[in-house]
């Protein structure tokens, strides 16, 4: 029916259909584009989480001490999603241990600390040449090496780019979407990456074009960022990309949050990706900008994932965009963008809807970071005390998944958990529309992220109790299938001495057959013995068959030799023998 | 007449062939009720509970010799939910079984084990890896935490460590408000920003 929906408003012209929900923050953005990406000066040290990306924790491959060059491979990608972390300068690991990371939880997690000296040595670097590779088969071998790159989405999701970039006979790409949208409020890295490298984008997204087999590339940008959008438009007329397909970009009305994906890819083809399936199962792909540009570094120039640009704005006196290097402390780039003003009461890092406050400054920059905002009372006054729910349902009219957020308020707040799952909390991207609209100042989001935190871990633990059950039942099958084989031993040894002492028994009066039996018995010794000597005579020494004759004829004497010895000791014996008989 | 009760009794035949056919047919194998506790149940197998396991415990509460409060892995929540299951009045733990415990796993300290396998035996999960005379060492993704193994120990080599929270398994809180101060009012205010 939506196909259909789409294919009519396709005929009418009509590709791009309006977001529903969403909501306008003031953005703050020209703060932070007054002056050009800044590249911050070399710090002493670099403090790498390795929980930098959603899926498994990369394999440690250093260890303290070690010496390690820029670029150089630290963990490597464990299982199928996950990326690699590479040094982002040269230097001398002094621990592999916890420490602060930048998540919400404020909680340490394992991280790899590099001591740099300075001297910013690479790794050789190693370019492919990817445009040889055209078939499936080297195209898989490309894909299986950008495993060691450590790209992720650089967007703020951090999902690692090559599984994203996998396809398949079941999920083949038409559509390449690039996210330029950055539609969060303070966020200024990607306007400031295509107004300076927009080129390098483009290269980056030939790339991802070759890759996937993209049939057209759509550039979504909103309209708060007419340099990028020009730059943009420039670059992609200069690029040969626009030769192979159709290359266009597309300036989108500004709003929160047309940036998420699925937005985004709403926005630009009409398409609705469907809850419970991914954008590849409807023949689109997305990705950031930034990410592309990382994807153009490391084929083109071999360097992996080890800088981003960062946003430091909000309370600061200086706002700008810097080139960070992955585990550069926030410290360091507040220090950057002139040090925080006298009220700043915090840092949050992402945005101001969706990020989160930081538990220290001194935490890392990762790869998920796009921006760190000093936070002032000012800024963001603190909410007013939550009033009740009057629902007047303006959360559901900003709702951009179309949720019913006042229902999904009343489970998460009555713990009704499965009442929540119910109401489809798990689509709930967490954008803070919803509590940004609520007149009672309730923090909607707050609430669903709880629920959804406590669904995960009931599920979690049932998943467990499943696993130990089927292990209880196992053990206790086998423990029964163990006394049953006890006993059917018992049964059968039980049965045999009967049978043996019947035997005996019948056999006891006649002496003669037990003489027999036991000489049978001491022959068939004998001849064991005998074979056993065969054999040993049998196995000559392996290592002078092949010797040469000199060597073999040497051997020869030696044996002689040997035997001739032997041969006097025992005539000595004899004859001594001889002598004490006389 | 007659040819309704000929009727009623071909009906009746009819009937009954179907229904003893389906009772053979379509027969539940156990007790559903028990599986459905079992499923309430943490599967600790920790038998604090007076039965030698989840199950044991399950069929007792469904033959109505063992109480719902019983379990203290399960917690209050476990109680609820055996409560609503079985339709009786909610009740508090009963102490006598024990008190709720953090979730842990069993830790054996290397340097003591002396091979006894000994906790092996004793482990309802079989987590616990190793062979007479070798070290033995806990499998902690399959510990469920019963302290099973502590009591045959004769070292006393193992003890259990809390599960600590992790970036892995932390959980948003519940959100609730600092009360301020009235003086403090201008510096005590992270945390309720959105």
């Amino acid at each position: 029916m939506s196909s259909l929906l789409n294919i009519v408003k396709q005929s009418f012209g009509l590709g791009a259909v309006a977001v529903s929900g969403g909501v306008h923050p003031p953005d703050h953005k020209h703060e932070s584009t007054t002056q050009a990406v800044g590249q911050l000066p070399l710090p002493h040290q670099l403090t790498l989480p390795l929980r930098q990306h959603v899926g498994n924790l990369p394999k440690v491959l250093v260890k303290v001490g070690d010496y390690v060059l820029k670029g150089q491979l630290l963990a490597e990608a464990e299982g199928n999603i996950s990326a690699a972390i590479h040094a982002p300068s040269s230097g001398t690991i002094t621990s592999i241990e916890d420490a602060l990371i930048p998540h919400p939880s404020g909680l340490p997690d394992r991280c790899i600390t590099i001591a740099l000296d300075g001297k910013d040595e690479w790794i050789a670097h190693a370019p492919i040449d990817w445009r040889k590779l055209e078939t499936e088969q080297d195209k898989s071998k490309l894909l299986e090496g950008l495993r060691s790159s450590g790209i992720v989405g650089l967007g703020g999701a951090a999902f690692p780019t090559q599984v994203k970039l996998r396809t398949n006979a079941k999920s083949s790409v038409d559509t390449l979407v690039l996210n330029a949208a950055e539609c969060e409020p303070y966020i200024t890295c990607d306007d400031m990456l295509m107004r300076e490298r927009a080129d390098q984008i483009l290269k980056g997204l030939e790339i991802a074009q070759h890759l996937l087999g993209a049939k057209q590339c759509l550039i979504g940008i909103e309209d708060n960022k007419p340099e990028a959008a020009e730059a943009m438009r420039h670059a992609c007329a200069n690029s040969p990309l626009s030769k192979l397909v159709p290359l266009k970009v597309v300036v989108v009305p500004t709003q929160y949050p047309s940036g998420d994906a699925r937005q985004l890819i709403r926005l630009l083809t009409g398409i609705e990706v469907p809850a419970d399936k991914r954008s590849t199962d409807v023949g689109l792909q997305c990705f950031n900008v930034a990410t592309v540009l990382a994807l153009h570094r490391y084929f083109d120039f071999g360097e992996p994932s080890i800088s981003r640009i960062v946003t430091i704005t909000g309370n600061v006196q200086k706002p700008a965009n810097y080139e960070v290097l992955f585990g550069t402390s926030v410290a360091d780039l507040v220090q950057a963008g002139g040090g925080a003003l006298a009220d700043t009461d915090g840092y949050i890092m992402g945005g101001p809807m969706m990020g989160f406050n930081l538990p220290s400054v001194s935490v890392p920059i990762t790869k998920a970071s796009n921006c760190v905002i000093a936070s002032a009372p000012n800024l963001f006054p603190s909410a007013p005390p939550a009033m009740p729910c009057i629902r007047c349902a303006r959360c559901a009219d900003v709702c951009p998944v179309s949720l019913q957020p006042q229902e999904l308020y009343w489970f998460a707040k009555s713990s009704n958990l499965e009442k929540a799952r119910d109401y489809n909390l798990f689509d709930c991207i967490e954008c803070g529309c919803c509590t940004y609209a609520c007149p009672s100042n309730i923090p909607l989001v707050q609430y669903y992220r709880f629920a959804k935190s406590e669904i995960i871990a009931q599920d979690r633990a049932k998943e467990a109790a499943d696993l130990a059950r089927e292990r209880n039942e196992f053990r206790l099958m086998r423990i029964d299938r163990e006394k049953q084989e006890r006993a059917e031993k018992h049964a059968q040894k039980a049965a045999g001495a009967k049978a043996e002492a019947a035997k005996t028994e019948a056999t006891s009066a006649t002496e003669a057959p037990e003489d027999e039996a036991m000489a049978a018995k001491k022959a068939a010794i004998a001849a064991a013995i005998e074979r056993a000597k065969a054999q040993k005579a049998a196995a000559a020494p392996q290592n002078v068959v092949d010797a040469i004759p000199s060597v073999q004829a040497e051997i020869a004497e030696i044996d002689a030799r040997r035997e001739a010895a032997k041969q006097s000791v025992t005539d000595a014996i004899a004859t001594n023998d001889a002598q004490e008989e006389k | 007449m007659l040819t309704a009760v000929y009727v009623m009794l071909f009906l009746a035949l009819l009937l009954g062939v179907l229904l003893g056919y389906s009772a053979l047919k379509f027969k539940v194998d156990g007790d559903p009720l028990v599986a459905r506790i079992d499923a309430i149940l943490p599967q600790t197998q920790c038998g604090q509970c007076g039965f030698p396991g989840c199950k044991p415990y399950a069929t007792a509460i469904a033959a109505g010799e063992a109480d719902i409060n019983q379990c203290p892995p399960g917690g209050d929540a476990g109680a609820r939910a055996l409560a609503d299951l079985m339709g009786v009045e909610y009740k508090p733990l009963n102490a006598e079984h024990g008190l709720p415990k953090p979730k842990s796993v069993a830790l054996i300290d290397e340097n003591t084990c002396i091979g006894c396998t000994l906790c092996i035996q004793a482990c309802p999960v079989d987590a616990i890896l190793g062979a007479a005379k070798h070290m033995h060492t806990i499998i902690a993704s399959e510990c469920t935490g019963c302290e099973l193994c502590l009591a045959p120990c004769p070292v006393d080599c193992i003890t259990m460590e809390p599960i600590a929270e992790s970036p892995d398994n932390w959980k948003w809180r519940y959100p609730v408000f600092d009360i301020k101060s009235v003086g403090q009012v201008g510096n005590a205010q992270a945390g309720t920003r959105h």
